[in-house]
């Protein structure tokens, strides 16, 4: 535990990154500036796991072993929406969020 | 109060590189700040104790995902490829919903009281692998394989869709 912070001061600092993360995924067009955004938000929530396991409930380890799980999860996630954006760019020659519409009639 | 102060000058650094990374303009900067913000949050948890945790954040998201988004885009992009940018309208209602949810957020946080359960702290690496490979009950063994699956699956299909193209190109020729 930190001296002189307070649970609510962690999870404050990660609801201002995670809102972060909100206003670039919704103001950017670009995949990799998406991804990144994406990015943003997931570690947000990783830290709010880790303080709740370690303000609220000292004695148990699930907050830590699902923080480790998610960022499993977000590392795959990564290397996938890469893969896909390369695939992407070979075929479109860019990587816009507005010229993603191949699937369109 | 020399932890207290460490904290917030993270806590404003992560703020501040977390809102640069979402608005330059150049998508390599924006990658290295998201980097920074990565290693700042594995220093809030070498402040909690837990050591092991940050030592995975810097090693998994520092050291690959950040890596990877680097690569990614020195591949697509040239270096000094500038992303256009809406307009001002749009950014300016964008970020009133944002904000909007963001004190919503925060108000109802500080309204909320947190119960603290008591019990003796034990969050060694031991106890963590202990735990994860438990079979009984609260032990996370299955979720521990199905995540092992995943990260080979995803491994398969991420070399399948990066390289299929220029294998079907060559077959064509």
């Amino acid at each position: 535990m930190i001296d002189g912070v307070g649970v609510y001061d962690i999870v404050a600092v990660a609801t201002i990154v995670f809102f972060v993360g909100v206003f670039g995924f919704l103001t950017r067009k670009n995949l990799i500036s998406l991804l990144i955004s994406i990015e943003l938000m997931l570690n947000a929530v990783v830290v709010n796991f880790v303080a709740f396991n370690k303000y609220l409930y000292p004695g148990r380890l699930d907050g830590y072993i699902f923080s480790l799980f998610v960022i499993a999860v977000a590392a795959a996630e990564v290397a996938l929406a890469i893969a896909l954006i390369i695939a992407l760019y070979r075929l479109d020659n860019s990587i816009e969020a507005d010229d993603m519409d191949s699937l369109q009639g | 109060m020399g932890e207290r102060l460490l904290f917030y000058l993270l806590a404003g650094l992560m703020v501040l590189f977390s809102v640069l990374a979402v608005s330059t303009t150049r998508v390599i900067r924006a990658a290295v700040y998201l980097l920074f913000v990565m290693i700042l949050m594995a220093g809030f948890y070498f402040m909690m104790g837990y050591n092991f945790l940050a030592g995975v954040q810097l090693m998994v998201y520092s050291g690959g995902i950040a890596v990877l988004i680097v690569i990614a885009v020195l591949l697509v992009h040239h270096i000094e490829h500038r992303v256009e940018r809406l307009s001002a309208f749009e950014y300016l209602w964008k970020g009133a919903v944002v904000l909007a949810g963001m004190v919503l957020t925060l108000v109802s946080l500080r309204q909320f009281s947190f119960r603290r359960l008591e019990g003796a702290e034990h969050a060694t690496v031991a106890d963590v692998g202990e735990r994860l490979l438990a079979t009984g009950r609260g032990g996370y063994i299955l979720p521990f394989e199905v995540i092992s699956v995943l990260l080979l699956a995803v491994m398969v299909a991420a070399i399948v869709i990066a390289k299929g193209e220029s294998e079907n190109a060559r077959n064509h020729d």
